[in-house]
C-alpha cells in the first residue's frame, strides 16, 4: 500500500472531489452540544477544533488543544442510522374484491460517501454485513445501501475513557476494509494526512488529489499519534477480557451481578440504540380507519423493552435482570456462535450513552469477581 | 403491554357507534380528536359520532360500540356516572393523563382538599368533592388506556382504526429514549447534565421536549417496568437535582400513576434507599 501526503488545506479539495463523483457525503457534525454524523459539503461543517471528554453517563463536547479536523472520539450516532435506517415501510397493501395486493417499499439508495470512519466503526458496519448480508436471511435493503458507500476512514488518534478497542482487537489503527484510509498529523510546524487507498474507487479519487510521496518522517509521525492513542487506552481505566468473556458469562446465567445491575438499570434502551452493531428491530403492521389499507414498518427495538420478547401469555424477559443479561450475553457470548465473532467492537458509546452510568467491561468483571469469590 | 382488548362488534349494516365523554379534566384530549380535522372527516365516514358534546350538541342514545373517556373521577356524581357510561358501552378506552392516572387535580391526594376549598373559593360551602382524584380504571373496567397530556392524536386515531378493525393497537410501552434516540436527538442528560424523565416514561409524544433541548417531564406517565429509584439516585448523586425539584418531576401530571406516587412519596418522607 503506497502512502501520500495531503496537506489540510486540501481536505477541501478531498471532499470536493469525491462529491463531484456523485457521492452525498456525511461525516462529523457540532450539533446540540455533541459530534454526530450527519450532511457536509465542505470543511467548514467539520468540527474542526472540538474535541470531547466522556465518562459513564457522561459526555461533553470541548475545544480541543490541536486545531485538529478529527480530534474527537466517537460521539452518540453511529453510521448505522444510514445503513439499517431507524424506521422505515416496508410495504403497503390494499384491500382488492378477491384479497390483498401488496406493494413492496423500495427506495432508490443514494450513493452515501462516510467520511472520518473510526476503525472500530469499521469493524461494526463488518459485523452488521454479516447479519444482514452474509448471513441466512438477507435484508435487502440494507443490502442496496451498503453497496453503494463509498468509506472514507480516520486512523483514530484521540480515543475517549470510554474507549476499549484495543481489548477488542478492533482499532485505534484501521484494520479493516475501506476505500480510503487517512491519518491526521498535526504539530506545531506542520498540519497534514498520511492517505492511502484501499480499493479501486478509492485509487481513482486519489488521483484527482494534490498528493505528494510521503516521506519516512511523515510515516514515523503518523505512526506515533496512532500509538499514542494505543497508549492512552492502555493506560485508560477500561479494557476487557476478550477470551475469557464467553465461558464466563456462559457458566454465569444465574449470578447474583445480575441483581446487582437491575436494581440500577432503567431498562430504556439507550445502550442498544447506541450501540453500532445492534440490530434488532421490530415490524408493525397498522390499518388505516377504512380498513381498506394496511401497511408495514420496520422499526429499530430493543431486548430492554417488554414487547421484544412478548409471545401469547406474556413477556418472556418481564424483568430488567432477564433484559441486561440477554443483552450482555449476546454481544459477548452467544454472538460469537451466532455469527463468528462477539457483537462488541469496543466503541464505548453503550458506557457514555447509559444515562446511569452501566458499565459494560465493568459489569464483566463484577460476574468475574462474584465467581471467585463463591 | 397491551390491556385486554374487547373488540368493537357493531352490526355489519350499520356503522358502530361512538361516544367521547368528558370527566375532570382541561378538555384538551377531546381537542387533539378535533384537531384531527382531515381524518374527522374520515371518522365520520366509518362511525357514526353520536355523542360528543365538544364537538356537537346532537346526542343519540346509548349503547355505544366505543367510549371514548377524558378526565378523572373527583365527585360523587362523577363516580355514579362513569358506571352508566361503562354500562351503555361494548368498549371503554379512557384517554389522557387525567382518565388513566388521576391528572394535575390529583395533587389534591398527597394534601388536604378542604384546605384547597377554603383557599380557592369564596364559598366553600357550595363544593361538593371528594378527597382524591382517581383514573377512571379504579371504578370501571377499561379495555385501553391512551397516555399522555394531551394525548398523541395519531395515537388516538391509531386506538380507534384498531379498535374498528379487532387488531392490536400499536402503542408501544416503552421509553421516550426509543423515541429520543430513533430521531437522532443528541440525549440531553448525557450531553447536557439536564434532567430528564425519558427514562422511566412512556413512549408516545415522539420526544418532544428532548427533541427541542429541554427535559421530558414525563407527560405521559410510567413507562413499562420503570425504575425511578435509580433515575432519582442519578438526578441527585450525579446531576445534582436538589430534591424538591424530583418531586415536582413525579408530581406532574402524572402525580398519582401508582409508581409516579411512590417514589414521590418515599422521596417526600427521605425513605428513599439509595
Ligand atoms: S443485544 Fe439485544 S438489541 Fe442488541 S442485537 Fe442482541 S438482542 Fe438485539
Ligand atoms: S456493546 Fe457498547 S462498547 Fe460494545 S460495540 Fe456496542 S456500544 Fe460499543
Ligand atoms: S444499561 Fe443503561 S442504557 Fe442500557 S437499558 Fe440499562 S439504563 Fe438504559
Ligand atoms: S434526552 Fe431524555 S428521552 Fe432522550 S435519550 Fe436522553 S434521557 Fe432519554
Amino acid at each position: 500500500m503506497c502512502e501520500f501526503v495531503l496537506q489540510a488545506e486540501h481536505l477541501e479539495k478531498l471532499i470536493q472531489v469525491i462529491r463531484g463523483e456523485g457521492y452525498q457525503m456525511l461525516g462529523p457534525v457540532l450539533r446540540d452540544g455533541a459530534i454526530v454524523y450527519d450532511q457536509i459539503t465542505t470543511t467548514q461543517d467539520l468540527p474542526r477544533g472540538w474535541s470531547d471528554s466522556q465518562e459513564k453517563g457522561f459526555y461533553r463536547v470541548e475545544p480541543g488543544n490541536t486545531g485538529a479536523y478529527f480530534g474527537y472520539a466517537v460521539g452518540p450516532t453511529s453510521w448505522k442510522k444510514f445503513l439499517q435506517l431507524p424506521q422505515r415501510q416496508v410495504w403497503r397493501a390494499q384491500k382488492t374484491d378477491d384479497g390483498l395486493d401488496f406493494v413492496q417499499i423500495v427506495e432508490e439508495a443514494p450513493a452515501l460517501a462516510f467520511l472520518g470512519i473510526r476503525s472500530c466503526e469499521l469493524h461494526a458496519i463488518g459485523i452488521q454485513d454479516r447479519v444482514f448480508v452474509d448471513d441466512q436471511f438477507c435484508n435487502e435493503d440494507y443490502a442496496h445501501r451498503r453497496d453503494r458507500v463509498l468509506m472514507i476512514a480516520v486512523n483514530c488518534t484521540s480515543p475517549a475513557a470510554t474507549c476499549f478497542c484495543t481489548s477488542m482487537n478492533t482499532g485505534p489503527e484501521v484494520t479493516a476494509n475501506t476505500d480510503l484510509a487517512l491519518t491526521e498529523v498535526i504539530n506545531d510546524e506542520e498540519h497534514y494526512f498520511l492517505i492511502a487507498s484501499e480499493s479501486y474507487r478509492g485509487g481513482q479519487i486519489l488521483q484527482q488529489l494534490p498528493l505528494t510521496p510521503a516521506a519516512e518522517r511523515h510515516l514515523k509521525a503518523a505512526e506515533s499519534a496512532v500509538q499514542s492513542a494505543v497508549y492512552k487506552m492502555e493506560q485508560g481505566p477500561r479494557s476487557l477480557d476478550r477470551a475469557g468473556v464467553k465461558d464466563l458469562l456462559y457458566r454465569n446465567y444465574e449470578s447474583p451481578a445480575w441483581d446487582l445491575v437491575a436494581e440500577r438499570c432503567l431498562s430504556c434502551a439507550n445502550c442498544t440504540m447506541a450501540c453500532p452493531t445492534c440490530f434488532c428491530s421490530d415490524v408493525q403492521d397498522t390499518t388505516d380507519l377504512s380498513g381498506e389499507h394496511a401497511e408495514r414498518w420496520e422499526r429499530w427495538d430493543s431486548c430492554f423493552t417488554g414487547d421484544f420478547s412478548y409471545i401469547t401469555g406474556g413477556s418472556v424477559r418481564p424483568d430488567t435482570r432477564s433484559r441486561y443479561r440477554q443483552w450482555m450475553t449476546h454481544k459477548l457470548a452467544t454472538w460469537h456462535d451466532q455469527f463468528g465473532s462477539s457483537g462488541c467492537v469496543g466503541c464505548g458509546r453503550c458506557i457514555t450513552w447509559c444515562p446511569v452510568g452501566i458499565d459494560i467491561t465493568e459489569e464483566v468483571q463484577r460476574i468475574q469477581a462474584m465467581e471467585t469469590a463463591l | 403491554m397491551v390491556q385486554h382488548s374487547r373488540t368493537v362488534t357493531g352490526s355489519p349494516a350499520q356503522k358502530p357507534k361512538l361516544a367521547v365523554w368528558k370527566f375532570a379534566s382541561c378538555d384538551g384530549c377531546q381537542l387533539s380528536l378535533l384537531d384531527c380535522e382531515d381524518e374527522l372527516l374520515q371518522l365520520a365516514d366509518h362511525v357514526e359520532i353520536a355523542y360528543f358534546m365538544e364537538a356537537s350538541s346532537r346526542q343519540q342514545a346509548g349503547p355505544y360500540d366505543l367510549s371514548l373517556v377524558e378526565g378523572s373521577i373527583t365527585t360523587a356524581e362523577d363516580a355514579r356516572r362513569i358506571r352508566e357510561v361503562r354500562a351503555q358501552s361494548r368498549a371503554l378506552v379512557t384517554i389522557g393523563a387525567c382518565a388513566t392516572a388521576g391528572g394535575i387535580q390529583a395533587l389534591r391526594n398527597f394534601a388536604d382538599v378542604d384546605e384547597f376549598i377554603a383557599v380557592v373559593y369564596a364559598h366553600p360551602e357550595y363544593i361538593a368533592t371528594l378527597k382524591t382524584s382517581t383514573p377512571i380504571s379504579a371504578h370501571v373496567p377499561v379495555d385501553f388506556e391512551l397516555h399522555g397530556c394531551p394525548i398523541n392524536k395519531k395515537q388516538l386515531l391509531e386506538v380507534i382504526s384498531a379498535f374498528l378493525h379487532r387488531r392490536r393497537p400499536q402503542v408501544p410501552p416503552h421509553s421516550v429514549c426509543i423515541e429520543c434516540k430513533l430521531r437522532g436527538n443528541v440525549c440531553v442528560w448525557v450531553a447536557h447534565g439536564t434532567p430528564c424523565m425519558g427514562p422511566v416514561t412512556h413512549a408516545g409524544c415522539g420526544a418532544l421536549c428532548p427533541t427541542y433541548n429541554r427535559g421530558c417531564y414525563g407527560c405521559f406517565g410510567p413507562k413499562e417496568n420503570p425504575n425511578t429509584e435509580s433515575l432519582c439516585h442519578w438526578w441527585r448523586s450525579e446531576l445534582g437535582t436538589d430534591k424538591a425539584t424530583l418531586i415536582e418531576n413525579l408530581r406532574n401530571f402524572n402525580a398519582s400513576a401508582p409508581v409516579f406516587d411512590a417514589a414521590s412519596r418515599r422521596l417526600e418522607q427521605g425513605s428513599d434507599k439509595k
